[in-house]
């Protein structure tokens, strides 16, 4: 699965340096570091409760960390909210679908545009040449995502009105609209079934195949982040308890006591 | 003859008065939009922008100029609602947010009265508050200048909202924003700039409002409860929808006066001030989601 990747994986584009987050007395993420490489896959894993969205949360820029930095292509991410982290190439998904339910799939992926999309109202309310283009190239460009999605065929359906499986697509549709470097996705298979779980698998590798896109992601379920990631970050209690190639974190003993399980007499 | 032509006087003054009314609700709705919240402070918008733009025209501006100022003073006051009020109750529940537009009424209309005086001022817009000649020449209906005026106004700031929001990036930025804030800011759209934008907005239908209400009642503190005239109008139009706030706004407007003319007299007349009211009520009986809100639909 590893060979020839249109995009090798390279340098640190994201470095996560001794974050430590806490509400009021509870410490949810203790002295935490860790580093994405550039168009890596990288999984989040831990037990519940051990930080892992708080994690995401403080790369997203909703939550900032009392500690610590972040610190995206050697710019330190600081006093920042989600909206300039979406600008500066980072988007993602959530664990709860956070999607615009009465809007239809193609206004939703479109909506993922608005970064891409610079034409003012009176450009657009006299159908200027500039705002024609521009929104033929970005409605093109949500009409690609659809197509590469196998989602074209509900794309006028109101997204509140699909399968909870279809609605984590879109809600991939539209962070994939953003054109973001770095890709968060918050437990992008929870919930689905095996066929799903499978067909979003194959869409993850596609996505960072052909777009190079950099991807952090949270799951549960073991062999799909042993079979997709090319490292692993293991969090317990709000500590990094292991960092590395799946293989290693499968045998590391730490690990294996904490999450993997041990067996029960 | 002249008996039909009378009811069809009344349905078209009803008609024009009814554009009123949507002008108000339509601020309303704008706010509505993008953050769930019926503002109460809307009626106290339309109060105090009015009665800024009649204080800049005594203080010697030109209408115009007078116009403009006000506009920048809404920008100003969205701005400071934005950043004062509505940013730290940014992850509070809708009706932590509902109680601080209330309060925030109370604040604009103290201020303009304490800025301005108590006082009720005319205003004087060139529009005569009479019949048109060449209307009554070709039609024998009297219909009023003011009315009239008052409903192309409000078809063009509706319209000219209308497209905002289909077509351009604000509009859809705005819409996302109303479906759900966090998922919004997680693609890049701004928050606190739409949210200025749709004050803005607001503030502007709310001076364009109070001025057609100030030319015909005088520029005086009942406007704040008349603009609660728009609340009927919502209730039957759907909180959420443009159209719905001018369907509403006529609906109400040609209604009440009907009722006014023909049943008021049975009712010792003037009921032209409970009968949206009553009207209200019984539409929530049939369709509590209003003609073009969205059906509710709740899952047990």
């Amino acid at each position: 699965m590893m060979q020839a990747r249109n995009f090798p994986i390279g340098d640190p584009i994201l470095e996560v340096r001794n974050i430590s987050l806490s509400f009021g007395g509870v410490k949810a993420i203790t002295n935490t570091s860790f580093n994405v490489l550039r168009h890596e896959i990288r999984a989040i894993i831990g037990p519940n409760g051990a930080g892992k969205s708080s994690l995401l949360n403080c790369i997203n820029g909703i939550y900032k960390p009392q500690e610590g930095t972040i610190t995206l292509k050697n710019e330190v991410l600081d006093k920042i909210s989600p909206n300039i982290v979406a600008r500066k190439g980072i988007s993602r998904t959530f664990q709860n679908l956070a999607l615009f339910k009465r809007m239809s799939v193609l206004d939703n992926v479109l909506v993922g545009r608005q970064l891409h999309m610079s034409a003012n109202f009176l450009q657009v309310a006299f159908q200027t040449p500039q705002a024609r283009r521009e929104e033929r190239e970005n409605r093109e460009r949500c009409e690609e995502i659809v197509e590469f999605l196998e989602i074209a065929h509900i794309r006028d359906t109101p997204v509140g009105r699909l399968p909870y499986g279809l609605q984590k697509k879109v809600e991939l549709g539209r962070a994939l609209a953003t054109e973001a470097e770095i890709l968060l996705l918050d437990e992008p298979m929870a919930g689905m079934n095996v066929e799903e779980k499978r067909e979003m698998c194959r869409f993850i590798l596609k996505v960072n195949d052909e777009f190079g896109t950099t991807m952090v992601l949270i799951e549960h379920d073991m062999g799909v982040v042993m079979d997709i990631s090319d490292n692993v970050v293991v969090l317990d209690y709000g500590k990094v308890i292991g960092d590395g190639p799946p293989d290693e974190v499968r045998s590391d003993q730490a690990v294996i006591d904490a999450y993997l399980g041990v067996a029960h007499d | 003859m002249t008996e039909f032509l009378f009811f069809i006087e009344v349905v078209v003054a009803g008609l024009l008065a009814g554009t009123m009314y949507s002008l108000v609700a339509l601020g309303f709705v704008l706010i509505y939009k993008a953050s769930s919240t019926f503002n109460f402070a809307q009626g106290a918008m339309v109060f105090f922008a009015v009665l800024a733009f009649v204080g800049f025209m005594e203080l010697g501006l030109p209408f115009v100029v007078a116009f403009f100022v006000t506009i920048l003073l809404m920008g100003l006051v969205g701005f400071c609602t934005e950043r004062l009020v509505l940013k730290p109750l940014r992850t509070q529940s809708e009706d932590t947010l509902l109680m601080a537009t209330i309060g925030l009424g109370f604040v604009l209309e103290g201020l303009a009265q304490a800025t301005w005086g108590v006082e009720v001022r005319r205003l004087d817009l060139g529009i005569g508050d009479f019949p048109i000649q060449w209307i009554i020449d070709s039609t024998g209906l009297f219909i009023s200048a003011l009315d009239l005026t008052a409903g192309f106004v409000a078809a063009f700031l509706i319209i000219a909202l209308a497209l905002l929001f289909k077509y351009t990036k604000m509009g859809l930025g705005l819409r996302a924003v109303a479906d759900d804030p966090g998922a919004a800011s997680s693609i890049g759209i701004p928050l606190g700039n739409i949210m200025l934008l749709v004050w803005t907005a607001a503030g502007i239908v709310a001076l364009v409002a109070g001025m057609m209400w100030g030319a015909r009642a005088g520029v005086q503190f009942a406007l704040v409860d008349l603009a609660l005239k728009a609340l009927p109008v919502l209730i039957i139009g759907g909180f959420s929808s443009i159209p719905g706030a001018i369907i509403g706004g006529l609906i109400i407007g040609a209604t009440e006066k009907v009722l006014e003319v023909y049943v008021g007299p049975y009712f010792g007349g003037a009921i032209e001030g409970w009968a949206p009211y009553v009207m209200a009520i019984l539409f929530l009986l049939w369709r509590p989601e209003g003609l073009f809100g969205e059906k509710i639909i709740r899952r047990v």
